[in-house]
């Protein structure tokens, strides 16, 4: 394990980072907000993104992409988290990506890679069906019918679902799991966009009797559940990075705060009281990066990742939370307000904290593969 | 050679370095000492009283000391093994497969002996370091005083000049193990009108020159690891003295970062078992398997992810360290989670323990083995600067906070 980044990765992370700050500061988030912008993204944005590999980042070079790590992928995904820019990064370039890549089905690999890769399509990955993140329990059901299956059953949370191009379908196929692809304007499919609190995409979809071809079948069986869980730790690994990435933002902001703010005729960062709080807060943080540095490159190492990943996304989980709690309270009343950004912080962290399990279901699952 | 086939070329000198190392430990660790540490009184600390446990515990000691492997980083010259950084970790890996216990514990490796490399000069270190390889000195730190814990630079213990010699008198506390200990590194204040961090000297000296007493105190863990050390006229040869007369402060913190670099290291590592696998073994199991008391479960979970990520940091610090990247002021971060994250560890294995971790005196909790080590990881956040006071310098030398 190296758990340092190498000299491209530091490259990347400072031309994420100048490219982000400068054209999709977290302003570009509001004014998407305050426009009920009905894609909810910019796709002329997603498209520079694009020209600098954030898209293809994941798929490999037969297909267009970079073909670059996880690690790679957490790099840009953290840049993403400091200016909580809405793209579709997440559902497309790494979740999708990576499960059709994963696939070994040439034929959707050949199919969609390359349209990924260009920034050409987004894919929405269909899962949770609960309030709570439950992946072992589908409700969604795959009948066999004349020539294929049909498709019946209502998800949840569906990231950047009002936007896909493909839907990538979890379903309980008899007894076992089957991941279908589905094109989102395929007859029976209803999409539903929920405006969140965060202000970025999700959706509910409901599928009523929809017909699919035997191609659309991805993956069943022991094959299919296995896939899935590969899936979403590199999605978790993704929403980690985007976790530490807002809350490395949201502590600067609060650390520069801290050394501005004058009361009682001094500096606030004076007060012992809030320098120890800021300095746990900093020890919280490189805990997080480093638990999230071996994850990453654990599953870059093919190596079983599963611990890990939920060490990581539990850390990063509740340092994020409480890195923008401390952010609003230090920042005191101008924390309450809409015209200052730190709400924004708070709010886009509720939401990447529930994405694939929460710091609860991830110590339980670590936990139960623990073998307690 | 191009960089690639450079890093192919010590991939493979360093591969060939991890089966030469196995070979060795194979054919000269004994199999005494690849059973895992019980508890504190298996560690082997050498000196000239040394007690061993058993001829297998003498003779790693005198293999590895032989070695220089108990000090693989120092070079050979002082007794050291010579090795390189990524070495040593392939050493400590291979240590670890085998199961190899330490052999030698000591003050001297981690406190004394990086301070000396830095700060000591050729005929310290000829003197010393070699001395402190082979396990023949055991040294203890006289650092803290009544008046000085949390202010170490306001300490009062006195040593004046006369001649070649200085005269030591004054008080020390908390000195770990200063009745078993052979030499004392210790700070003395040689200006006593200068400003508190500027009249600090660096001495070195024999604990048994007349007018040297110690007086173990008893803990609440039952337990006597610390002492009460005293000076009264003790007279120390002038070429003790560690660096310059006045400048002992900055010899004081550059040990003291390594100090918490040990206490952050600590930890029960002595099963591989996860807390949660005992605590289920021995609390008992649901229907589905997992232990059975719901809430405890869930506190020994987060427990462990914190667990995890700490042994992460701690390798990503060891990393950034060869990288040349770290902040020389990080050993306080890890300092503060490590000892705040072992007395979680043993909160939590007292809870586990429920009534039976309770009995004191008893051959079913092993005399209050538990019990005594929870008392004892109290002083993790008190010892080697309180985690208080590294929360102050992660907040000064770190985040650069206005006026701490």
């Amino acid at each position: 394990m190296a758990l340092v980044l190498t000299e491209e990765q530091t490259m990347l992370r400072d031309s994420a980072r100048g490219f982000l700050a400068a054209e999709a500061p977290v302003a570009h988030l509001r004014a998407l907000r305050d426009q009920k912008d009905a894609k909810g993204f910019a796709p002329a944005l997603w498209q520079r993104c694009t020209e600098m590999g954030f898209a293809g980042v994941l798929v490999p070079e037969a297909h267009g992409g970079l073909g670059l790590t996880l690690t790679d992928a957490a790099v840009i995904a953290e840049e993403i988290g400091r200016t909580l820019t809405p793209l579709p990064f997440l559902s497309t370039s790494v979740l999708g990506a990576r499960l059709i890549a994963e696939s070994g089905r040439e034929d959707l690999k050949g199919a969609w890679l390359p349209r990924i890769a260009a920034g050409q399509a987004v894919v929405a990955l269909a899962l949770d069906e609960a309030a709570r993140h439950r992946p072992e329990k589908i409700a969604t059901t795959a009948a066999a019918s004349a020539g294929g299956t049909t498709l019946d059953g209502e998800k949840v949370l569906v990231v950047d679902g009002h936007v896909a191009d493909l839907l990538l379908v979890v379903a309980k196929l008899g007894n076992g799991t089957a991941v279908f692809a589905v094109d989102a304007k395929a007859k029976g499919v209803a999409i539903e966009r929920t405006i969140m609190l965060d202000a970025h995409n999700a959706a509910r979809v409901r599928f009523s009797g929809v017909s699919l071809g035997r191609e659309a079948l991805v993956a069943e069986g022991e094959a299919a559940a296995a896939l899935v869980e590969r899936v979403l730790d590199t999605g978790r690994v993704a929403i980690a990075a985007e976790l530490l990435g807002a809350a490395e933002e949201a502590f600067a902001r609060t650390l520069a705060y801290l050394k501005e703010r004058q009361q009682f005729g001094r500096k606030i960062g004076e007060f012992q009281a809030l320098q120890h709080r800021a300095s746990m807060l900093f020890c919280d943080l490189e805990l997080a990066r480093a638990a999230l540095m071996q994850a990453a490159e654990r599953m870059d190492e093919g190596k079983d990742a599963r611990a890990a990943v939920s060490v990581a996304k539990a850390r990063c989980c509740r340092t994020a939370n409480l890195a923008v709690q401390e952010g609003v309270q230090m920042h005191g009343g101008i924390g309450m307000t809409d015209a200052f950004e730190m709400g924004f912080f708070m709010k886009r962290v509720r939401v990447l904290q529930e994405l694939l399990g929460d710091a609860n279901y991830h110590d339980n699952r670590l936990a139960t593969l623990s073998g307690y | 050679m191009s960089s690639s086939s450079a890093a192919v070329a010590e991939a493979a000198e360093l591969e060939s370095f991890r089966r030469e190392a196995r070979a060795w430990l194979e054919a000269n660790c004994p199999p005494e000492m690849r059973t895992p540490v019980r508890s504190e009184d298996d560690y082997c600390w050498g000196g000239r009283n040394a007690k061993f446990q058993s001829e297998a515990q003498r003779l790693w000691l005198e293999r590895m000391g032989q070695k220089g492997w108990t000090v693989p980083t120092w070079p050979r010259d002082y007794g050291g093994g010579g090795l390189s950084k990524e070495q040593a970790k392939v050493l400590q890996q291979e240590m670890g497969k085998l199961g190899c216990r330490p052999a030698l514990w000591s003050f001297g490796i981690w406190m004394l002996g990086p301070a000396l490399l830095r700060y000591g000069n050729e005929a310290q270190k000829k003197e010393h370091l070699p001395k402190i390889a082979r396990g023949e000195i055991r040294w203890c730190q006289g650092y803290s005083e009544p008046n000085a814990g949390s202010d170490l630079a306001s300490l009062g213990t006195r040593a004046e000049e006369n001649g070649d010699h200085f005269i030591v008198n004054g008080q020390k506390v908390w000195t770990s193990y200063a009745d078993k200990a052979d030499w004392i590194f210790c700070l003395t204040r040689t200006s006593p009108n200068a400003p508190k961090h500027l009249g600090i000297s660096f001495l070195l000296f024999d604990m048994t020159t007349p007018g040297v007493s110690t007086r173990p105190i008893l803990l609440i863990s039952g337990k006597s690891p610390f002492c009460e050390t005293f000076f009264d006229n003790v007279k120390v040869p002038a070429e003790n003295l560690v660096g310059e007369k006045n400048k002992g402060w900055e010899v004081a913190k550059y040990l003291l970062a390594h100090e918490r670099d040990m206490i952050s290291g600590i930890g029960d590592r002595t099963s591989r078992k996860p807390m949660g696998v005992l605590a289920a073994d021995a609390i008992g199991r649901d229907a589905e398997g997992r232990l059975d008391d719901p809430a405890l479960r869930a506190e020994i979970a987060r427990f462990e992810v914190d667990e995890a990520a700490f042994a992460a940091l701690m390798a990503r610090a060891g990393a950034l360290a060869r990288a040349g990247q770290i902040d020389p002021a990080f050993s306080s971060v890890l300092k503060y989670y490590g000892a705040e994250l072992n007395k979680r560890r043993l909160e939590l294995r007292m809870s586990v323990g429920g009534a039976d971790a309770l009995e004191w005196e008893s051959g079913r909790s092993d005399e209050g083995a538990v019990a005594r080590t929870w008392l004892r990881t109290k002083a993790n956040s008190i010892e080697g600067g309180t985690s208080e006071v590294q929360l102050n310098i992660v907040s000064k030398r770190i985040l650069n906070l206005p006026g701490a």
